[in-house]
């Protein structure tokens, strides 16, 4: 019977069916951070409880650390004992863990996936809904809650019920300057908040195909956005490519083996989709948010719509607008702009410097705009610096600062202050997501460094003719 | 099978309500990241809804439902797409701490779903008109009670009786009932996931 990419990786995990509920799946990788492990390691204590496999979990912290001055002893003392607490927690029961200061602390979704831990056909999971990242490489992969990491710690399975399927498909040669950010924005915009709600998706076409695998991750892990579990990608030579020789990477007889079996992971002719939908890439502008859930969005070209437009009750699309001090019909183009966050798991890699630095080049920060860079971890970092991208954004005003989740969520000292404008690479503009009161407007590298040099909200297209 | 009694069980919860119509009730909203830096399960009601609840200076915010003296009770309904974002367990903890048993709504996101039935606050979804019907109910008279029958599976405004059936599995359905968890489960079955690790492809 044909299947498709996510019911072989599915079935393979499934250890027993539960008539009239979920399924046992098998967990092959277990990332955990400091924030949503704590209590299950509480849970493992009360029960007496072992990990399982210890050497299928990899620890590192992310959520809550300071993006400057990590050699220091962090100040805040919740977030120092957080931090404590994942360190010793690890050590006592046989995990790796790579904290604050270790070369290979960093984003979990983005150190995983640098390290090899994530491999395609593979089923990982971690406390953190961004987890579906890891679906670029074509692994079944979802955020889980607190219960469900203490369950992976002491038994290495979860209990879901298989989700319904759906595949997105984009054909078509992309716009100038619509990057995968873009793509992602369009297809939430498109979906909605929920539409995806209860479906893992697969994204199909050439547009994903042409993509980077670092622009699969940022599709990827915004699947959660349109309430889907997670978004995967068949694995082909750009995952191959990526995957082979990484540490945690199979390696000699292994790997081939690895190789053959990544090659039966794609859909089968004439699989069934619960939903299928299909778009043209063509028609995607550069992105940006007017709203406070990241469906609401458009090509930034354009106006706000009117409350009748967009799906959903007006009392609820009024309380958005006027959280964000915007109108219907509005232009974004020229809206005050504060602070400007690139990084995060979802535009934290270096594909996203590049792109930003490519713009800013030759041009000077907007001394109204307040600009964090945060790199997804210390080889991102690395490499910012080693393709000479450093001296080009200090020249222009900018200044890199130390990985971390940072002011996505805003749990550490990189908070936009109340009523403040951002333009943000990451993934939610929740009210207060990147601090109290803070007005988040999400959007590609391109989008940020273009409202970074000029201080608004600007189409880069007006900006510069190409990138160089 | 030995119970780790992580939450009280469920049977029939007949309670007035709190209504929230507002869609896509966010995870930041039910408990904002900055409230996540505890080690332990403990507080997490005092901020559930933080930032619509209190204004910066700490004052409650009058507007607000949950400091409306008006309306109170086990059961929280809310707008279309509750609890969309974040993975965060803690989330479904602050509605169980604050002393909510129950969710309704007309769709939920589907990770904050499966951590209320970890943790024993049980999510019931209603036909958007069963949910309209309720929001009517409860603003005309804050005094309607529901009645939330698990055995059953059926939601009730007991003022009127109309009711409708709401779907859990059952294998969840017998979690809640008798308050067990899957870890319960899973270390039930080890031997059987141990022989299953020997076999993947990976």
């Amino acid at each position: 019977m044909s299947k498709t990419l996510f019911d072989k990786v599915w079935d393979a995990h499934v250890v027993r069916k539960i008539e009239g509920g979920p399924d046992v799946l098998f967990i092959d990788r277990h990332l955990i951070h400091e924030v949503t492990s704590p209590v299950a390691f509480l849970g493992l204590k009360s029960r007496d409880t072992r990990v399982l496999y210890p050497n299928r979990t990899f620890a590192t912290a992310d959520h809550n650390t300071p993006t400057i001055h990590q050699d220091q002893p962090v100040a805040d003392p919740l977030s120092a004992n957080q931090l404590h607490m994942l360190e010793t927690n690890s050590a006592e029961y046989g995990i790796s863990h790579w904290g604050l200061g270790h070369q290979k602390n960093g984003i979990v979704h983005v150190v995983g996936p640098e390290y090899g831990i994530t491999q395609p056909g593979a089923t990982i999971v971690c406390g953190d809904s961004h987890t579906s990242t890891h679906g670029a490489f074509g692994a079944i992969a979802f955020g889980i809650g607190t219960s469900e990491v203490e369950m992976v710690l002491a038994t290495q399975c979860i209990m879901q019920p298989k989700p319904k399927k759906m595949r997105i498909n984009i054909n078509g040669k992309l716009g100038k300057m619509v990057t995968p950010k873009d793509v992602a924005l369009f297809i939430i915009s498109q979906l909605t908040t929920s539409g995806a709600t209860g479906y893992f998706v697969e994204y199909a076409g050439d547009v994903f195909e042409n993509m980077t695998m670092e622009g699969r991750m940022t599709v990827c892990n915004l699947s959660i956005e349109m309430g889907a579990r997670g978004g995967m990608i068949a694995p082909d030579e750009t995952t191959i490519n990526y995957v082979k020789g990484r540490e945690f990477s199979p390696k000699g007889e292994a790997w081939d083996k690895a190789l053959a079996y990544y090659k039966t992971l794609k859909t089968d002719e004439g699989a069934v989709f619960d939903k299928e939908l299909t778009f043209d890439g063509s028609s995607i502008e550069p992105m940006i948010t007017y709203g406070t859930n990241p469906g609401m969005g458009m090509g930034i070209s354009h106006n706000i719509p009117d409350a009748e437009q967009v799906e959903g009750g007006v009392a609820t699309y009024e309380k958005s607008l006027g959280y964000m001090g915007f109108h219907e019909g509005d232009a974004m183009i020229g809206k005050p702009v504060d602070f400007v966050f690139v990084g995060s798991c979802t535009n934290g890699r270096i594909e996203d410097f590049r792109a930003f630095t490519s713009l800013v080049k030759g041009k000077h920060k907007a001394d109204n705009v307040t600009a964090w860079l945060v790199p997804g971890s210390h080889i991102v970092e690395a490499q910012i610096k080693e393709e000479g991208l450093l001296a080009i954004l200090n020249e222009a005003g900018f200044e890199l600062r130390q990985p971390g989740c940072s002011a996505c969520l805003a749990m550490n000292d990189d908070k936009v202050p109340a009523g403040k404008y951002a333009v943000s690479t990451s993934n939610r503009n929740f009210e207060g997501r990147q601090g109290p009161g803070a007005r988040t407007m999400l959007a590609s590298p391109l989008v940020a460094a273009a409202a970074a040099v000029t201080g608004v909200v600007t189409d880069p297209r007006t900006l510069i003719e190409e990138l160089v | 099978m030995t119970k780790n009694m992580a939450y009280d069980k469920f049977n029939i919860l007949t309670s007035t309500a709190v209504p929230l119509p507002i869609e896509n009730v966010d995870t930041d909203q039910l408990i904002p990241a900055r409230f996540l830096k505890a080690t332990e399960r403990v507080g997490f009601g005092d901020n559930l809804f933080r930032d619509w609840r209190y204004n910066p200076d700490n004052t409650p915010k009058k507007d607000f439902v949950l400091n409306d003296p008006t309306y109170t009770g086990k059961i929280l309904v809310g707008g279309k797409n509750f609890g969309s974002g974040s993975s965060r367990e803690h989330a479904a903890w602050s509605v169980y701490d604050y002393g909510f048993r129950c969710v309704v709504s007309s769709f939920f996101a589907d990770i904050f779903r499966g951590n209320c039935l970890n943790v024993g606050v049980l999510p019931v979804q209603v036909s958007p008109e069963f949910s309209e019907k309720i929001f009517a109910a409860i603003f005309a008279d804050p005094k309607t009670e529901l009645e939330v029958n698990l055995p059953e599976q059926t939601i009730t405004l007991l003022a009127t009786g109309e009711k409708e059936k709401f779907e859990i599995n059952s294998y969840k359905k017998n979690n809640m009932l008798n308050g067990f968890d899957d870890i319960d489960y899973l270390q039930s079955i080890k031997g059987e996931i141990e022989e299953f690790a020997e076999q993947l492809p990976l």
